[in-house]
């Protein structure tokens, strides 16, 4: 039976659980870890690879914040263990950039005054590149339904649903 | 969260072989078991990571439509057979959760998904489901979300599945493998209500895994819906919910069935309502005689007491909805 990847105990906490050694794409790097099973993907981001632009919010998959692109779908990653990601390749917002430059939905959220303290945006704009390859954004209702895992405690939305529509309708014109 | 050894297995029988410890627990989409996790409510000593198992996909068997235990709720939503010719687990699936959720989530875990009860999430309460004896503090305290159906004085929790409410109308069976072997076992009978002890949600033996779920297609001229009703338009739970297939010739029922969620400890088939519906047409009366046997032998509590008359109008709705054709 396989063992979650090789194991090795910490040498400072006898009453750890050993760690599990932990490779996945990250943003297009190939990465190896060494990680408690206990640590979720969040965590991992956040805490032991500095990437700190996904954010927890409520920590119990009830918010969207967390929201990140495991191979290609849009994912909770404060409900994902990070040893289960192994082999899994993971976008985060840091990774969306277009050679150097914003996304068109970065930009489009920029254009529209889409969010007000930021701390929803990463996963926002996350779960919105989703939405687009999904096709889910043929009307406003749509992109609020398809939407409504993302909440936004400054109450944006309606700024949210026209950024993602801008991009939507013109793909290329969300530089304004 | 307490230490658990993580395991991977690479096939079935291994995979059932390691739950045989009382102390594992089965890991797929985890959006109920790392959560609960966490908040330390389950605390597995061996935790089994089943997602890379082979038991994931849609097919057509015959007239019935097999999913693999695996398959996420997006997946199944997205299937073309189960869109052109089941639109009550179609609609099911895309009412419930979000697509965050739906893409991480499981078939089978869905179907084994935990309540979403408070008091058994908040380890300073005393629940009778998560340790039990020790009381059930819902039947006085905060309950609006909670069962008038099939409920004890042990328990009054509702199971929060969507697709369980549809499946169980459908007839659905699940496949379940245990060390000793294979067995399938209707969904309408895969449910314990809470009784004397509410810890005891399902007739899973200890290590059991679901492999599989089939459900029989609908005939081609039946009609399907899913009605979910709750306190926002969208990403909550059931405060009642009604899945209805009906089969009308000459302008009379041939077949119909009923069930609720949202109402009831598990997701809840009336054969009452169905045995009204048969051989009468759908009617403003006959709807509203269907949602009063629905209902029969309902027992609220202060503050639920809103659901009786909540889940009459739903059912009512719902097969007008159905047969008013846009189903």
């Amino acid at each position: 039976m396989g063992r979650g990847g090789s194991a090795r105990r910490p040498a400072d906490a006898r009453e750890l659980p050993a760690e599990l050694r932990l490779r996945l794409r990250v943003n297009g790097v190939m990465l190896e870890l060494w990680l408690d099973p206990r640590v979720t993907l969040l965590d991992a981001l956040r805490e032991r690879l500095g990437l700190t632009g996904t954010k927890k919010g409520c920590d119990q998959g009830a918010c969207g914040a967390c929201t990140v692109l495991a191979d290609g779908r849009r994912v909770l990653s404060c409900l994902m263990l990070a040893v289960t990601c192994e082999g899994r390749d993971i976008i985060t917002i840091e990774g969306l950039d277009d050679e150097g430059g914003m996304h068109p939905l970065q930009r489009a959220f920029v254009a529209c005054d889409a969010f007000q303290c930021g701390f929803c945006t990463p996963g926002q704009i996350l779960s919105a590149v989703a939405l687009l390859a999904e096709g889910r954004a043929g009307s406003d209702a749509e992109i609020r339904e398809f939407m409504s895992g993302n909440i936004c405690r400054c109450g944006a939305y309606p700024n949210i649903v026209a950024a993602i529509r801008e991009v939507a309708r013109d793909p290329g014109r969300a530089s304004v | 969260m307490h230490p658990f050894e993580y395991i991977r297995p690479s096939d079935v029988r291994h995979a059932v072989t390691a739950a045989a410890d009382p102390g594992a627990a089965f890991l797929a989409g985890g959006t109920t078991q790392v959560d609960l996790m966490k908040d330390g409510v389950l605390g597995p000593r061996v935790l089994i990571d089943i997602t890379r198992l082979p038991l994931r996909g849609v097919a057509l068997v015959g007239g019935v439509i097999r999913v693999g235990a695996l398959t996420t709720m997006e997946e199944l939503a997205a299937d073309p057979v189960v869109a052109d010719r089941l639109t009550v687990v179609r609609e099911s699936l895309l009412q419930a959760a979000s697509p965050q959720l739906r893409n991480m989530a499981t078939v089978g875990g869905n179907l084994l998904q935990r309540t979403r009860c408070r008091y058994y999430r908040d380890l300073s309460c005393a629940c009778n489901k998560r340790s039990p004896g020790s009381g059930c503090e819902a039947l006085d305290g905060q309950h609006p979300m909670h069962a008038i159906l099939g409920t004890s004085e042990h328990c009054i929790a509702t199971h929060a599945s969507d697709l369980a409410v549809a499946l169980v109308a459908l007839d659905a069976v699940v496949r379940i493998q245990g060390v000793a072997g294979e067995r399938a076992v209707p969904l309408t009978g895969f449910y314990r209500t809470p009784g004397e002890d509410p810890s005891v949600e399902n007739v899973l033996e200890p290590g059991e895994l679901i492999t599989s779920v089939e459900i029989p297609l609908l005939p081609e001229e039946a009609r399907s819906r899913y009605l979910k009703v709750r306190d926002r338009a969208s990403y909550e739970f059931a405060l009642a919910s009604v899945a209805v297939a009906l089969v009308t010739a000459d302008g009379v029922t041939r077949d119909a069935r009923v069930a609720l969620g949202g109402l009831a400890t598990v997701p809840w088939r009336s054969r009452a309502a169905e045995e009204v519906l048969r051989g009468v047409p759908v009617t403003p009366d006959t709807c509203i005689a269907a949602a009063e046997a629905a209902l029969s032998g309902a027992v609220p509590h202060p503050g639920n007491a809103y659901k009786m008359e909540l889940g009459k109008r739903a059912v009512a709705r719902a097969l007008s909805m159905v047969a008013g054709g846009s189903g």
